[in-house]
């Protein structure tokens, strides 16, 4: 189809033409950013934390009397034993914190003691010879804990383990040729660390954008926290019992001694919440920018249709002068769609600049990453997509004015 | 006039209901998308103590070096050696430290369950610094202070569980096993975001429920239970270990009303560390901050990138709406040429051709507020769908959401309009009677 004649026609209709060439490049520039959010986020949502999160739960354990060192470990012991007898709970374990827990507790690792600056960060657990068996995590060299090892740790003590547990994004990071068990490190510590176990995956506690470069690199050591203040328990439930063990726990715990406080906001909370709890933003952003698509296409698209059939209406005579002199219902259909295929091509140009340009935007103020170029050529396949099928209905009903129009007055 | 032009304009709109409610749809949409992310933008961004922010300071020493500092900038907290000789200086007319601290209490007496109470240990110019409002009592003083008296202040909801809401002052209240006196019952006080203990910390979190005096908290060994970060080798065995550690965790606050007091801190600030580079405590040159409140803010960066990036995409979103809605207003007006080329030889004037068209467009832009105004009230409920719980219940559909929302709708809208009522007001009369 020769195209000059469109272009001829849309120079008489210059700001209709920018208009729709305008939005359709804005669109671009916004789908293709949303898209890549919307995909970045939702990459997040199923990011590996590395424990059994469907049969965990997670309690927050405040004491609510001052207890010493030694008390604070005595209640321990003795809440873990309730616990672990509940005919619905499997296993548990006294921590600081768990993977997507959001309360971090990190350590700088350095490969000799006087290092200044830190070789990489850890996620730092503190968990007993129950640890690895109540998340789940698998154990890939080496060995767990002994209950002989597990130190107490007192209020504001730094303690120096001689022993302790890494996952496997550790230990390659520390030793790459593989050989890390048996193996010394530093963790703010003057005396060296053995790595006595690695374990597959062990999530880190906090899901924020400046720890990625350390993501997977945790570390278990082997100490009771038995500071005034409390701890958090991590139970794992017996298959299919988790509701069970959720109701019974805390019950059995207040229970065998009530001057303890289990908060009401966020202080028993299934995997599933907490998962669901540490994404939240990011699902919600998934959440906005598909709302903020889908609405945008519509109005872009029915603008389109709007717009089309203005011009419809204007050219009815026109048409009708085309069809007298020969011209078939496919070549009118085919003016419009080709029409609007220019005007597209011309929007999907700008927009692919303005793309880049947002991106830019994004990624120097608020720390994005760079839009790949998939993105856009999606975006561009969308939006011609779009300004067809929205163009199509006004292009047929053209394509159906008889001829006999070219006869009559406008 | 106007009312003559609002009814043609009205009528107008009528007889392209389909034309008119993409318009309406598209302003309402674009109007909702923007005043929702704006509403939670506008909470997390707002200055939460807007007549004292200049004059509120944190300052800041490193005390790590360029080695272990966060890429040049001074950690956000003080160590307890640093923060305890900048409050012995005594440079600022009021000056506190704050650390917060996790404390139980017995809300119905012996045999009750205990709760969690979460509050700060702060210094006697805190309540003045920060215009805390008293329901009864007042803050403590100087030499309160000085004297490490059990004092506390609590919170009007606190007051409540524990009293019914009497006024409590003069009655001893025990907080982890210790007893403390209290001074005064704060009226509802909540700045968000929380500015003056943000360091690492949720800035949207529960409001306090008490503030108890610093020099005592730390005289029983009332841990922090707040963030606290450290660098190099950890030797510390217990509370004194801890507290002379290079640790950082206790925020800073002074109170300069004058430019000249500014300057002189900051000069003090750099004294304090030269000194300390002197006496071999620091290995560097002094690098030091003094942000006020605003400042800090952005510096700890609590608007959630979350929140300005929705905001700029909803904002691009109604400007498609609204070139959108130029396009559809152009094809509207100019469909009615003949009859603006009546009008036109008729008498009327360019002018009142462009004053009618505006007032079509300002009817859309009403229209469009109207429906932006429903969409904004669902999507608030979204909200809590989209950020946390603390974020969410912060964003408000107010009379003055309202009223902006409108107010944007029309404006965009009769701006919109602009383009397309001139194209209008151009139709050549004679042409238009020629062609009919």
């Amino acid at each position: 189809m020769d195209i000059h004649p469109i272009l001829i026609a849309l120079r008489k209709h210059k700001a209709g033409t920018l208009l729709i060439a305008l939005q359709i490049a804005l669109t671009l520039a916004i789908v293709c950013n949303a898209l890549f959010i919307i995909h970045q986020r939702l990459d997040r949502l199923s990011d590996v934390s590395g424990v059994d999160e469907s049969n965990l739960f997670v309690m927050v354990n405040l004491w609510g009397e001052q207890y010493s060192t030694d008390e604070a470990a005595a209640k321990i012991e003795q809440d873990l034993a309730t616990l672990r007898q509940l005919p619905s709970v499997q296993d548990a374990t006294p921590t600081n914190s768990y993977p997507l827990a959001e309360f971090d507790w990190d350590n700088f690792i350095t490969m000799t003691p006087d290092q200044v600056g830190h070789t990489t960060d850890a996620a730092y657990y503190v968990g007993d010879s129950h640890f690895l068996r109540t998340l789940g995590l698998k154990l890939i060299a080496g060995r767990d804990f002994r209950p002989e090892e597990v130190q107490n740790l007192g209020m504001r003590q730094s303690n120096q383990p001689p022993v302790t547990i890494v996952s496997k994004a550790l230990a390659d990071k520390l030793f790459p040729n593989g050989d890390a068990l048996g193996k010394h490190f530093y963790a703010m510590t003057s005396t060296p660390l053995t790595i006595i176990g690695i374990v597959d995956t062990l999530a880190r506690q906090e899901v924020d954008s400046w720890s990625a470069p350390y993501q997977g690199q945790s570390m278990v050591v082997p100490f009771r926290l038995a500071e005034p203040w409390g701890l958090r328990y991590v139970v794992r439930a017996k298959p299919g019992q988790l509701a069970a063990a959720m109701r019974e726990a805390p019950k059995a715990l207040y229970a065998e001694n009530r001057m303890r406080i289990i908060p009401p906001k966020n202080g028993l909370l299934s995997y599933a919440q907490v998962r669901a709890n540490a994404f939240k933003r990011d699902r919600g952003m998934a959440i906005l920018m598909g709302i903020i698509c889908v609405v945008l296409l519509a109005i872009t698209g029915a603008g389109i249709v709007g717009l089309t059939s203005f011009w419809v209406g204007q050219r009815r005579r026109q048409i009708g002068v085309r069809r007298a002199l020969g011209a078939t219902h496919r070549d009118i259909l085919n003016y419009f769609l080709t029409e609007n295929l220019l005007i597209s091509l011309g929007g999907v140009f700008i927009g692919t600049v303005l793309a880049f340009g947002l991106n830019l935007w994004l990624v120097t103020r608020l720390s994005l990453d760079f839009l790949p170029l998939t993105y856009v050529l999606a975006g561009m396949v969308i939006l011609i997509l779009l300004g067809q099928c929205a163009v199509f209905a006004p292009a047929l009903r053209a394509s159906r004015v008889p001829p006999i129009e070219a006869t009559r007055p406008t | 006039m106007f009312t003559y032009y609002l009814q043609l304009g009205l009528r107008s709109l009528k007889r392209n209901p389909m034309l008119t409610a993409l318009m309406v749809m598209a302003i309402g949409f674009g109007v909702a998308a923007s005043m929702i992310t704006y509403s939670v933008f506008r909470a997390v961004s707002g200055n939460p103590i807007p007549e004292k922010s200049s004059q509120l300071f944190v300052p800041q020493v490193d005390a790590w070096g360029p080695q272990q500092n966060d890429k040049g900038e001074p950690a956000g907290a003080l160590s307890y050696t640093d923060a305890v000789a900048l409050m012995k200086a005594h440079q600022a007319p009021r000056q506190t430290l704050i650390y917060q601290v996790t404390l139980s209490a017995l809300p119905r007496g012996e045999d009750s369950v205990p709760s969690s109470v979460t509050g700060f240990a702060v210094m006697g110019d805190f309540f003045p610094m920060f215009d805390v409002p008293f329901l009864y009592g007042s803050g403590w003083s100087a030499a309160d202070d000085d004297n490490r008296a059990s004092d506390v202040v609590i919170s009007e909801d606190f007051n409540q569980r524990i009293f019914g809401g009497a006024n409590s002052v003069g009655r001893n209240i025990t907080l982890s096993g210790q007893d403390y006196r209290i001074v005064g019952v704060m009226r509802h006080w909540d700045p968000k975001p929380r500015f003056y203990a943000l360091w690492n910390e949720n800035a949207y979190g529960d409001a306090a429920d008490f503030f108890v005096l610093f020099n005592r908290a730390l005289d029983l060994k009332v841990d922090n239970s707040g963030s606290n970060s450290c660098r190099g080798n950890l030797h510390f065995d217990g509370w004194d270990g801890w507290l002379h550690s290079n640790c950082v965790w206790l925020m800073p606050w002074v109170e300069l009303d004058t430019s000249e007091q500014v300057v002189h801190y900051r000069q003090f600030l750099e004294a304090y560390a030269a000194d300390q580079q002197r006496a071999g405590r620091f290995g560097w040159a002094p690098n030091v901050r003094l942000r006020d409140v605003m400042e800090w803010l952005a510096f700890e960066k609590v608007v959630p990138p979350e929140s300005r990036v929705s905001l700029i995409v909803a904002l691009g979103f109604f400007a498609i709406c609204l070139i959108n809605t130029i396009g559809l207003l152009l094809a509207k007006f100019m469909r009615r040429a003949g009859e603006i080329g009546v009008r036109r030889a008729l008498g009327a004037t360019r002018h009142e051709i462009y004053a009618q068209y505006l007032m079509e467009a300002a009817a859309v832009g009403f229209a469009g507020g109207l429906l932006g105004l429903l969409l904004t009230a669902v999507g608030m409920s979204g909200v809590g769908l989209l950020f946390e719980d603390d974020i969410a219940k912060l964003a408000r559909l107010d009379l003055s959401l309202m009223g902006l929302t409108l107010a944007v709708s029309i404006f965009a809208t009769v701006a919109a309009a602009f383009y397309p009522a001139w194209r209008a007001a151009q139709v050549q009369p004679a042409w238009q009677l020629k062609s009919n």
